[in-house]
């Protein structure tokens, strides 16, 4: 893998990790153990048969290597780039123990990324069932299943509010970690299935209640889209932004290339990242560009950090300064940000997630002051209520989360959840395994 | 995909309407709810509020300010815009309330339409009261006319109708009988020194907030408002809210947060207008 230099990369929002070559992936495949109960299987949520792409790569096939992988898992180029590998397959790899594990993230990507240029291959499709199934959301759950019901032979259309599809492919996550281009070509070819995608759609509104439950079968997929904010003094002063908000205004619309494009975002001289995830480094890394000196403010410890180590080091090296056991106390300023108070914190025994539990110092010297003209909240996202609200008879969890059983249905039987909107927010490859699940037991009830 | 401007027209002094092919919008359409409207590929989203629907059409209504909707304006019947995203947002709270008051101010005017006619249609008693500037920059009319049971008109300078603003009117209203439901919809300073008429009797004042937004689904929080002490979304959670617990220095503070950027995507857009109007002289 190389990685662009940071003097350049921080100039522009072209992806920073240029991938592996021909002869190196060849050469890490044959490091693969084959193993006979493969651990790494086990990691991957979508179970991809790794072993045996990697096989393939060893022996220069990279069709077949592709085809194992896309029989599990219809967007490779995406996930190769933004899974959490340490955390799954990698994680899993008896390799790691010793040594370093395979790359196997590195090498679904040059897969993927070899068929994209070799020309890609239309997977089989089953004779039309003639039933009608709505999968709203094109976000990875929605595209994951809308490309696994189309390949099922059912008609399938997909709904989405936004002018463009991929959810938070498009609108969260930025260039520079996954191109847009690559996440156009992985969604025009599951609309290449015969899939209607339908934008601007805002279900509930758009469509009423009523019409999708007209459908043999319905896939909500709606997402983790509402944003989060942490309930401080100062919270709606301008410049304070969600990540979400942020992200969106730049990845979306643009904003970077203001005034060419219309949308406009405050660049900021200092900005204020609040979180530790991925969303956080995103948000940064896109400030940094945008040419600002940029303070991500966490309030565990630095080896907490929830977000892909891969990004960490790159937040790191593209110098975005850490406050690590620090959470914000208010915000200052009025009409316009002028800095965050934080305050210390001291790590106390884990919570039930594991990590130790984050617990303000007291006294007014654990008290600090960091200067910001913009601040961004990274806090997390829960699940969005505005489709989800309309419909009475779904029942609902406690964190705003749809019930779903274990192969995603909801309390209507015709109607499924996979993704953020029925877990929480997860990843892009979880939201891409639950809707694997439900798209199976889709299958089943449209027997 | 995009949407046909089936017929476009200046109805007033730099006001604009337009009817877009959008079914997906119109047959869903109620009052108080919004459309989202991206012009071209580089365009932002802005939010504009649904004035009318009519089989595959729906009614949008504006004013030329700033680069979008200048850009906006230029646009004649049979030209497309590339997104237009709804119904959005709650519809208006329509029962049978006894004697409503909708006040437009400005080209908030174009709101009351399809308010009046759910109102009357619930059995309200309807009394319309418009305002703005001068006669040159009132609209709609005569279409209020018809929809409303009463309408009066009033110009900030005299030129049409009552000599004043729509609250004195209100003001008056609230003395001479008893008002069950008011509605203010224009400019936020409007709205907020309109509905401080209504506070004394408490009667209950609908006003339609109107912060800067992007997505307009609850994605992303540009648009959140303190309504009686509490953080909302007025894209999900309104854009109707009690008059009487906004924030309104905040809501107005928050509608400027890009006064700069505002001006330079502006400048450009004329600049650029003005090069595209030599070069078709040559």
């Amino acid at each position: 893998m190389s990685k662009r230099d940071v003097k350049e990369r921080i100039q522009d929002f072209l992806e920073v990790d240029e991938g592996i070559s021909e002869n190196n992936a060849v050469l890490e495949a044959t490091r693969c153990m084959e193993c006979v109960r493969p651990n790494c299987v086990k990691g991957c949520p979508v179970n991809i048969d790794i072993p045996g792409f990697i096989s393939a790569v060893a022996e220069k096939n990279f069709r077949k290597a592709a085809d194992i992988i896309k029989s599990d898992n219809m967007l490779p180029a995406i996930c190769g780039r933004v899974c959490p590998q340490e955390n799954q397959c990698e994680g899993k790899c008896v390799l790691g123990v010793k040594e370093k594990p395979v790359r196997i993230g590195a090498l679904e990507r040059f897969v993927a990324d070899w068929e994209r240029k070799n020309g890609i291959q239309k997977p089989d499709i089953a004779k039309p069932t003639g039933k009608r199934v709505a999968v709203v959301g094109s976000g990875p759950a929605g595209i994951t299943a809308a490309a696994e019901l189309a390949r099922s032979g059912h008609s399938v259309t997909i709904f989405e509010s936004l002018h463009a599809p991929g959810g938070v492919l498009t609108y969260g996550i930025p260039s520079f970690r996954l191109p847009k281009e690559i996440v156009k070509a992985e969604i025009d070819e599951v609309l290449s299935l015969g899939v209607e995608l339908k934008l601007n759609h805002i279900v509930g509104r758009s469509i009423p209640v009523d019409d999708l439950l007209s459908y043999d079968a319905v896939f909500l997929g709606t997402g983790a889209g509402l944003p989060s904010f942490m309930g401080i003094e100062g919270e709606n002063l301008n410049g304070v932004y969600s990540a979400n908000e942020f992200l969106t205004r730049v990845n979306l619309m643009h904003a970077d290339s203001f005034p060419d494009y219309d949308t406009p975002v405050l660049r900021g001289g200092k900005v204020a990242v609040v979180g530790g995830g991925n969303v956080a480094m995103d948000s940064a890394r896109v400030a940094r560009r945008m040419g600002a000196e940029v303070f991500l403010i966490y309030r565990r410890r630095e080896e907490d950090l929830p977000a892909r180590e891969a990004e960490i080091a790159n937040a790191v090296e593209e110098g975005i300064n850490f406050y690590c056991c620090a959470n914000p106390t208010r915000i200052i300023g009025g009409p316009a940000v002028t800095g965050i108070e934080c305050v210390k914190m001291n790590m106390k025994s884990p919570d039930e997630s594991g990590r130790p539990q984050p617990v303000p110092i007291e006294g007014e010297e654990a008290k600090f002051i960091i200067e910001a003209d913009v601040v961004i909240e990274a806090i997390g996202q829960s699940p969005n209520p505005l489709l989800i609200s309309l419909i009475d008879a779904l029942k609902k969890g406690e964190r705003g989360n749809v019930i779903v059983d274990e192969n995603g249905m909801t309390s209507i039987p015709h109607v499924f959840a996979g993704g953020d909107i029925a877990t929480g927010a997860a990843t892009v490859i979880e939201a891409m395994g639950t809707a694997k699940k439900a798209t199976a037991a889709i299958n089943e009830i449209l027997k | 995909m995009a949407y046909k401007v089936e017929k476009a027209s200046e109805i007033a002094e730099n006001i604009f309407e337009y009817w877009i092919n959008a079914p997906h919008v119109s047959k869903n359409a109620q009052a108080g709810q919004f459309v989202v409207i991206r012009i071209d590929e580089k365009g932002e989203r802005i939010p504009l509020t649904i004035s009318a629907a009519k089989g595959d059409l729906v009614r949008i209504v504006f004013m030329g300010v700033g680069k979008t909707t200048k850009y906006l304006s230029t646009l004649k019947s049979g030209d497309y815009v590339l997104d237009i995203a709804g119904p959005l947002g709650h519809p208006s709270e329509i029962k049978k309330w006894g004697n409503c008051v909708l006040i437009g101010g400005g080209v908030g005017i174009a709101c009351l339409p399809i308010l009046a006619k759910a109102l009357k249609s619930a059995g309200n008693h309807v009394t319309g009261i418009i305002g703005s500037r001068n006669e040159k920059l009132l609209l709609l009319e005569d279409e209020l006319k018809e929809d409303c049971d009463e309408l009066v008109i009033c110009t900030d300078d005299g030129s049409k109708g009552f000599h004043g603003f729509p609250a004195d009117i209100l003001k008056k209203k609230l003395e001479e009988t008893n008002i069950d439901c008011v509605w203010i919809i224009g400019p936020a300073i409007m709205m907020k020194i309109t509905s401080m008429a209504t506070i004394p009797s408490k009667t209950k004042t609908f006003v339609s907030l109107n912060p800067i937004m992007v997505d307009g689904t609850g994605m992303c929080g540009s648009c959140r408002v303190t309504i009686g002490g509490e953080t909302k979304f007025a894209c999900v959670d309104g854009p109707e809210f009690d008059a009487h617990l906004v924030d309104w220095d905040e809501l107005m503070s928050r509608q400027r947060i890009y006064p700069a950027q505002e001006k330079e995507s502006l400048e450009n857009f004329q600049e650029h207008q003005c090069r595209c109007g030599e070069h078709h002289h040559e």
